[in-house]
């Protein structure tokens, strides 16, 4: 992996693609469970300040800093207390807690065992999206091998601390990304989310305070004792410490998940000879989702940010889960759109009126407009479904229980604001003016 | 009178698996091993049947109403038997920009399917996100990843399946 362009050294990454870089064996060799020995040494109020001071913020999505959401849980309450790992990474565009799964599942681990001694727990369940078989089968082993080596079970690396991490596969539903959703289905039901308040730190699993942290997020966690809080915090921007890790896909030439400063700019990753070389040849940028394919998309003038979560929201969009999805000048914005939104049709629960009846509505539509059927007023249709599902600005506040319609509704709000005139051109020309060749210019598979 | 479920060494793996998954949970949540439960099931079985959904319902202490409320939510678990390779086509909007529809295509002109239908030798799906949008495009064969498909390397892939 290579090094960040601000010349921060990558420390998430480091390992991938060493020789058994899974094992405990070649942790420990790296340093590993250091972290954890300093974090034992502290009172595990201390040990959320340290969080805290290092500003480490959530790496799922909302990007909540990490301290202070493990403050949250009441330090007096009669009930277990839980963790547990959101690895159900299923958002278009984002591949890279696979890769500390399968790379560095120890990094993971002890990043749980730190924060489960900080906050009380001594039951983590690690949530993995079904689909992932061979990062559960890394991961699985190397909690094996922790609790051999007396890292987990009844003694937490030798301190009279009983912790037990259990691996659950969930089956195929985005939905239970979503913390309440991920409870529920760690619960044995389907994955409706819950309304908050309560909020998970208060009344989560079972009924108990539940800490929901990312895989990446856990994984940062060990550095910021081995580093230091001031370390840490120093290697990120005043509000967000740390590097962070980066999913590039699309019309690049190299795609692939990169370690970053967070001072690293859009322009950086696609250009720079160390992460994406830049466009296929004679094509440029048209758009970028910088977050995840429920991100707002940014125009190619817009590239000069930093892939950092404030800098991305004074633009009106989000750095999200990290997914980096760039469309060149011969990709189709409307079948883009449509191939999104048919996603959040799929994976709508139902529960929600706005979000059961309005992802389809929206699908349907984008269909019609790119299959040449659109009819005048389509688009402006297209934007009041959208607004009765999640209006827009400002983001988050949909007319939802969860997210999950804001997700649904930013794109198709945020395309039809940069690239209407190529929703018009479809509907005057009935027709799609890319003919079939929509998918830019590596969409010609051989 | 009505073939037993298990074979004895089925029987075994599922006896096993069931205790193992009930004892990661609180004793009065012994709900809570459903979504493991149900794979162990499709694990031996290939799919869920109806009787294999009474027998988690009853070892969990729920209404098999609630196991087949659960099986019939989530898209890994087949309430009816598929063919023997389930095939997961990515088509999401990475896979895509790297040629996933045109894969899928050959694929439905290869197998002499649509996208969801089945024969006893292949299920074939359009399916969202795998996680493999850096190598793209990608599809999963019975939960078996593969990534960076080029048309020779999905023939050699295709080839394999008996």
């Amino acid at each position: 992996m290579a090094s960040t362009a601000k010349g921060i050294d990558p420390i998430i990454s480091a390992a991938w693609g060493k020789p058994q870089s899974w094992t405990l064996d070649s942790y420990k060799k790296r340093g590993g469970y250091e972290g954890l020995k300093k974090a034992l040494e502290m009172q595990p109020a201390a040990i959320i300040d340290e969080v805290k001071k290092s500003n480490l913020r959530g790496r799922g999505g909302a990007g909540f800093p990490t301290g202070l959401k493990w403050s949250f849980v009441p330090k007096d309450s009669p009930k277990p207390k839980y963790l547990a790992v959101n690895g159900d990474e299923s958002e278009p565009g984002t591949f890279k807690d696979r890769y500390i799964l399968e790379d560095d599942p120890h990094m993971m681990l002890e990043g749980i065992a730190i924060a489960s001694y900080a906050l009380g727990v001594h039951t983590c369940y690690v949530y993995l999206r079904g689909e992932f078989k061979f990062p559960a089968e890394r991961c699985q082993a190397a909690i094996d091998e922790a609790y051999k080596a007396g890292i987990f079970g009844k003694k937490l690396m030798g301190k009279d601390y009983e912790l037990n991490c259990y691996l659950v596969r969930g089956a195929g539903a985005y939905i239970c990304g979503e913390e309440t959703a991920l409870l529920e289905s760690l619960e044995g039901k389907k994955g409706w989310p819950r309304l908050k308040p309560p909020f998970p730190a208060v009344v989560g699993l079972f009924g108990s305070p539940t800490v929901v942290n990312n895989v990446e997020t856990l994984a940062s966690v060990p550095h910021v004792f081995t580093g230091g809080s001031d370390w840490y915090a120093k290697l990120g921007t005043d509000k967000s410490g740390g590097t962070r890790l980066v999913c590039l896909s699309g019309s690049v030439n190299r795609p692939g998940v990169y370690e970053v400063s967070m001072f690293t700019t859009l322009a950086e990753l696609i250009y720079d000879d160390k992460y994406g070389r830049g466009m296929p040849a004679g094509r440029k940028v048209k758009a970028v989702i910088p977050g995840g394919s429920s991100a707002p998309v940014l125009g190619a003038d817009e590239l000069d940010v930093a892939m950092e979560f404030e800098a991305l929201k004074v633009k009106q969009t989000m750095a999200g889960s990290g997914g980096v999805i760039v469309m060149d000048d011969a990709t189709c914005m409307v079948r883009s759109l449509w191939r999104v939104a048919r996603f959040y049709a799929e994976e709508s629960c139902g529960q929600c009126t706005p979000c059961r009846e309005g992802t389809p509505w929206q699908t349907r539509l984008l269909r019609k407009i790119e299959e040449g059927r659109g009819e005048p007023g389509d688009i402006d249709m297209l934007s009041n479904v959208a607004s009765s599902i999640a209006p827009y600005p400002p983001i988050g506040l949909g007319n939802t229980i969860c997210a999950l319609g804001d997700a649904a509704a930013l794109p198709t709000h945020s395309f039809l604001m940069r690239f209407k005139d190529e929703f018009e051109a479809h509907i005057r020309e009935k027709r799609c003016p890319f003919g079939d060749k929509p998918w830019g210019s590596f969409g010609d598979w051989s | 009178m009505a073939e037993p479920l298990f074979t004895p060494e089925e029987q075994k793996k599922f006896d096993a698996g069931i205790a193992e998954i009930i004892s990661h949970y609180p004793s009065d949540r012994k709900s809570a091993g459903m979504l493991p439960a149900l794979r162990l099931l499709q694990e031996i079985k290939g799919w869920l049947p109806p009787e294999g959904l009474r027998l988690v319902a009853k070892h969990l202490e729920v209404t098999p109403e609630r196991a087949y409320e659960v099986a019939s939510f989530y898209v890994m678990y087949h309430l009816k038997k598929p063919g023997k390779y389930v095939v997961d086509v990515c088509t999401n909007l990475s896979c895509s920009l790297w040629g996933a529809e045109k894969m899928l295509a050959y694929l439905e002109e290869k197998l002499g399917l649509k996208a969801g239908e089945a024969n006893e030798k292949f299920t074939l799906r359009e399916t969202e996100c795998l996680a493999s949008c850096g190598t793209a495009p990608c599809l999963q064969i019975n939960e078996d990843h593969h990534e960076s498909l080029t048309r020779a390397k999905l023939d050699a892939i295709l080839a394999k399946l008996s």
